[in-house]
């Protein structure tokens, strides 16, 4: 029998004459296969579609990047993993077998930690929300916990009376540091001397000791300058603590909010030629405190919680196509089986999707539905896909941060977990959702029964 | 489906519309519906002739010319 000829969807493409962009036309579509050498076709087969994957290789070599561009340019450097970017128990053991601390923001998060072999004194507890409960246990294991507002650190007086150990703080500063919006809700204000306020009330209490000082200036930020900006307002304050109590903080928190590679909505260069290097962040922070007045032979510790920034590259999604159709005005629309409420960071990037296999070298401006009866769930509201048929597999490129966090059960249970570790061997480190595993926390009232 | 008369196509794929001065280019698979359509063949000629020579099933391709189809209306380059 004749051999048959290889089929590729047939494609017709207007060509619209016309200036084009300053950086030329993709040919073709690049296609994703397999994720650390593993066959994305293997794994879906294996483990679901969709299915989150994660590449252990990619969390390590990204953190020791990070920690070379601080480490080769101040001396004393200390990592702390942001449980709230992704706080699977798998995960968070990776960065600390790295070295990490634990960075939490909340009770559940805090006994987390401490469930992961945290030891108390490696907990840096931040955020708005402490219990009482909270600071008694923070206090008893030595943990540092980082005020937030007046309320707290007047509670924490409180406790602390009743209490044999003293509370190790820091106050959380927010600032202006040229950008906008800039963060105030969060920790003391330094440019109205609320911060300084904070800081004499602390000295004065003599009842906490004074360990640090806390900043997170934003999120997603694309230029390393104000970070600089940041750094030398926390040197001031630490010199001032010390020319006025005669007493050395012994870390600056820095806090995180490193840029991902993702591209922005709305931005008009991919997030992959803007996003700034680490070296830039940590030439920007280490030159500020090393030029700043601090007594160059006792520099604080610098304390870096980002978390975005160090695993966002390591988390696909792979899945399948479920349907391919046709708008009113003749725009093709594809609905794939990843939706807005387990890729919750699709609201503010244009992620990036590829075909898992060769697709040809046609592509049609397509938008990207998820699977949900709802209108709200797009994936990419307008992108240059080739066509791909019902059951073909895709790859959803840097989701490590916030989605395994932030996402919800809604309308589709949440899929599996999987783990791709550093020789290659696949691990599920959360399991899928099932409706008994759901179910198992509702009640009926015996009326309904 | 009928194509418009004097759509023309090149070998490379490129198609020409003089009634409105657009311009398309087609895959490989699409010039062949393009051609098959200016010989004047029916549409379910069309689809069993592709199953016969091409890697796909008819139901697949059936599906995948009509979706063709309508973009072909779209761009009215259909009568």
């Amino acid at each position: 029998m004749e051999e048959k000829l290889k089929y590729e969807r047939p494609v017709i493409t207007k060509i619209n004459a016309g200036m084009p962009d300053k950086f030329g036309m993709q040919a073709k579509m690049p296609v994703i296969t397999e994720i650390d050498e593993i066959p994305v076709k293997k794994l879906i087969e294996q483990y679901g579609s969709p299915s989150f994957i994660i590449s252990e290789k990619t969390i390590r070599k990204t953190f020791n990047e990070a920690k070379r561009a601080f480490t080769s340019r101040y001396p004393k450097v200390q990592f702390a993993w942001s449980y709230k970017t992704n706080y699977l128990n798998a995960i968070c053991k990776i960065y600390h077998s790295e070295g990490s601390w634990a960075e939490v923001v909340s009770g559940f998060e805090y006994d987390k930690a401490v469930a992961n072999g945290i030891p108390g004194n490696k907990i840096i507890f931040n955020g708005p929300d402490k219990s009482k409960e909270d600071l008694i246990k923070a206090t008893e294991n030595g943990s540092y916990i980082h005020i937030d507002h007046f309320d707290e650190l007047y509670e924490l007086l409180s406790v602390s009376e009743k209490l044999e150990k003293r509370p190790k703080v820091a106050i959380r500063v927010n600032m202006d540091t040229g950008v906008y919006p800039q963060w105030d809700r969060f920790g003391f204000n330094y440019e109205n001397g609320e911060a300084w306020n904070a800081l004499n009330r602390i000295m004065m209490s003599e009842k906490m000791d004074l360990v640090g000082l806390h900043t997170h200036i934003g999120t997603y930020m694309m230029t390393p300058a104000p970070y600089a900006v940041a750094a030398s307002k926390l040197a001031e304050l630490a010199v001032r603590i010390e020319r006025k109590f005669n007493h050395k903080i012994k870390y600056i928190d820095m806090g995180g909010g490193f840029a991902s590679k993702n591209t922005l909505k709305g931005a008009y260069l991919p997030g992959k030629d803007t996003c700034p290097t680490f070296d830039q962040y940590a030439e920007a922070i280490s030159g500020a405190l090393i030029n700043s007045d601090l007594d160059p032979n006792e520099m604080p510790t610098l304390f870096l919680e980002t978390g975005r920034a160090l695993i966002d590259d390591a988390g696909y999604i792979i899945g399948s196509v479920l349907a391919n159709k046709r708008l009113a005005d003749g725009r093709r629309s594809m609905i794939i089986d990843t939706g807005v409420n387990i890729l919750f960071t699709s609201f503010w990037y244009e992620h990036e999707i590829y075909p898992a296999k060769e697709a040809g070298s046609h592509s049609e401006d397509t938008t990207i539905y998820g699977p949900l009866c709802m209108n709200i769930d797009i994936i990419r509201s307008a992108v240059k896909f080739p066509l791909l048929q019902k059951g073909d597999n895709y790859v959803i490129k840097r989701v490590g941060a916030y989605n395994m966090t932030q996402w919800m059960q809604f309308i589709t249970l949440r899929p599996k977990i999987v783990l791709i570790d550093t020789k290659g061997k696949t691990h599920i480190i959360r399991e899928n959702e099932t409706n008994e595993s759901l179910t198992s926390h509702e009640k009926i009232p015996d009326y309904l029964k | 489906m009928k194509l418009k008369k004097n759509i023309a196509v090149s070998e490379s794929g490129f198609l020409f519309d003089p009634n409105t001065g657009d311009s398309f280019s087609v895959n490989e698979t699409g010039k062949k519906i393009i051609e098959l359509l200016k010989e004047e063949k029916t549409d379910d000629e069309i689809i069993k002739w592709f199953a016969e020579n091409y890697e796909i099933d008819k139901l697949t391709f059936e599906n995948n010319f009509y979706d063709f189809a309508a973009v072909l209306q779209n761009y009215h380059l259909t009568e």
